[in-house]
């Protein structure tokens, strides 16, 4: 690596032109709402400049507080979910012979690499009152009434009732876990994949059981890969805009759709920028643990 | 004693696996669990039905029934009919293409300044470039809506462009950077060496090393864009609607096989250019590893 006074004339040119775009159409777009998350709302739907924290206090109102309580909760379901589901499937693909590991790892990635909206409304068809999955469940339960039928206990079920499993929050964490799964799996295979074996082995061959080794060595050693798919998971969920607004009904609204609602129908933009902020300021923190978790883990493998 | 029973048929049941040396299972190698396997095959079947659902029945002859009525491409045709959607695909093709020629330009120059200079504040500025891929999107996308608001900027074709080269560069970046860490900077020095100049240089023997790197980087701007809905939705003005714009405001209208063709042909055309762009970063990393 060059120190950049050496060369001072070809460190300007490659980094002037991207440092002025992401200074002028990033930056400052984000320091506009961070000045409006001060402001406040003109009778005409202007956003006025001003120093309160009239919007924050706000957001911590009961109805908008409801709200916000609630995208934690689903955000933290679906980051659980995830690391239940994505911890054996991650363990899997780190220890398979490399043939079928290339496999499953790219039958990981694929859905990644699909749009996210496609990804999201694909669950529309698949949790309507009509849908796959209901239509499922008929068919199951007719076979099971016609079983009855067949030992003499006719009409015991009755008539299928479909199940109302759209627009509601299972709905939102379903369609959460689904979008967000390989943002866990992909930092749990990177650090399982590290891992030094030699580690669980011995631990194997010392008498552990596999789930003794599981707790008390492979998922210690495992620990920065853990920290950063669950902070990247949360963080990631927690904005969801899509999700919530085409599957979550009335019922799984979250922050991200009461900041569109402000920017939007409302036009409130000062409150909408301090709502926006939140999830800003909470991302900050997640980064900031991220830093301090990766520098420790650095200083705890060198035992 | 019941215990000493079960220990028994263990050894039995043990000695029985034995037997057959094909289904021995290491102690490490969960995925041929078959408890591993049966949730591998949950989670698969979780994460693929409703996409392949979605494009089967794109193909289904009926207009709402979750039944298979007989294979059809009425809904292909009628996509492709749709006025609406055709501009909305060339809008999408429009952005993609002049955000990916400039973003895939300044990022590799990025990526190359964070890879060869050391510099003041160089972690800082490295968190700073990555922001706009951790953020979540919609922070940026209202972010962009109030900055041009606020510059009194009209929203359009133009100002979505903007906003997807800023989210794209640091995309670009670090492949670019991924690209030039298996670089041998001893060539640059022997072409200095034997007489070239800075320049002479960087066009004959950095750049052509960089070149897998700006296809995949281009190939990753170009799906980005194309795929991008939340960061759209708030840039996008009236006469400016992308292609996945225009199937957001069909799919609340209603999911129908029409909107499920026009799906299939997005992902087709994003799964299509991802693999290419993985195929050349695979080939490029076999390259590094083979010098």
């Amino acid at each position: 690596m060059q120190d950049w006074r050496k060369n001072k004339l070809f460190f300007a040119i490659l980094m002037a032109p991207s440092a002025f775009w992401l200074v002028v159409f990033f930056t400052i777009p984000l320091a506009i709402v961070w000045v409006y998350s001060f402001g406040g709302r003109g009778p005409e739907g202007q956003t006025l400049i001003g120093f309160s924290f009239e919007n924050y206090r706000r957001a911590v109102e009961w109805i908008h507080l409801g709200i916000i309580w609630k995208s934690i909760v689903i955000a933290s379901i679906t980051t659980a979910a995830c690391l239940l589901l994505g911890f054996p499937l991650a363990l899997a693909i780190a220890f398979a012979p490399s043939r079928l590991k290339n496999v499953l790892l790219l039958l990981v990635i694929l859905p990644f690499w699909t749009n996210l909206l496609i990804r999201t409304y694909s669950w529309i068809a698949v949790l309507r009152e009509r849908g796959f999955l209901n239509f499922g469940l008929e068919w199951l339960w007719d076979r099971a009434d016609l079983l009855f039928t067949f030992v003499g206990m006719p009409d015991l079920f009755g008539e299928f009732q479909p199940l109302r499993l759209l627009y509601n929050l299972p709905a939102v964490v379903i369609a959460l876990i689904h979008v967000h799964l390989p943002f866990m799996v992909l930092p749990l295979y990177a650090t399982l994949e590290k891992l030094d074996r030699s580690y669980l082995e011995a631990s194997l061959d010392l008498g552990a059981s596999q789930w003794r080794t599981l707790s008390s060595v492979t998922v210690p050693l495992a620990m920065p890969g853990i920290a950063t798919g669950v902070l990247l998971t949360f963080i990631l969920s927690l904005g969801s805009f899509l999700a919530p607004d085409l599957l979550g009904g009335t019922e799984g609204l979250m922050i991200g759709n009461l900041i569109a609602h402000q920017f939007g129908p409302s036009r409130d933009w000062a409150f909408g920028s301090a709502l926006s902020f939140l999830i800003m300021y909470a991302t900050f923190i997640v980064l900031w643990i991220r830093s301090t978790v990766a520098s420790r883990s650095q200083t705890g493998l060198g035992i | 004693m019941k215990t000493g029973m079960l220990a028994e048929a263990g050894k039995a049941i043990g000695t029985a696996t034995r037997a057959r040396p094909k289904r021995r299972v290491l102690p490490l190698d969960y995925a041929r669990r078959r408890s591993i396997q049966a949730l591998l095959a949950g989670i698969f079947v979780f994460l693929y039905f409703p996409i392949v659902a979605l494009v089967a029945f794109s193909f289904n002859n009926s207009r709402r029934n979750v039944t298979w009525q007989g294979f059809t491409f009425d809904y292909y045709v009628k996509a492709f009919n749709n006025a609406s959607l055709h501009e909305a695909f060339t809008n999408s093709l429009i952005v993609a293409g002049v955000s990916t020629l400039i973003s895939t330009a300044l990022g590799a120059m990025l990526g190359l300044a964070l890879y060869r200079f050391r510099f003041p504040m160089k972690g800082l500025v490295d968190g700073w470039v990555s922001l706009p891929i951790v953020i979540p999107e919609i922070c940026m996308g209202v972010a962009m809506l109030a900055f041009f608001a606020a510059m009194d900027i009209q929203l359009g074709l133009a100002t979505i462009t903007v906003s997807h080269i800023a989210f794209t560069i640091p995309f670009v970046a670090v492949v670019i950077r991924a690209r030039m860490a298996g670089f041998d900077q001893s060539l640059e020095e022997a072409s200095r060496d034997l007489g070239a100049g800075q320049w002479q240089t960087f066009w004959n023997v950095t750049f052509p090393y960089m070149g897998p790197g700006l296809v995949a980087g281009a190939l990753l701007a170009f799906t980005l864009s194309l795929d991008d809905f939340v960061i759209t939705f708030f840039t996008s003005g009236p006469g400016s609607t992308t292609f996945p714009i225009k199937i957001y405001s069909m799919v609340r209208f209603s999911v129908t096989p029409e909107v499920n063709a026009a799906s299939t042909v997005l992902i087709v055309l994003t799964l299509t250019l991802t693999v290419i762009a993985m195929v050349i970063q695979g080939r490029s990393g076999k390259q590094m590893v083979g010098k």
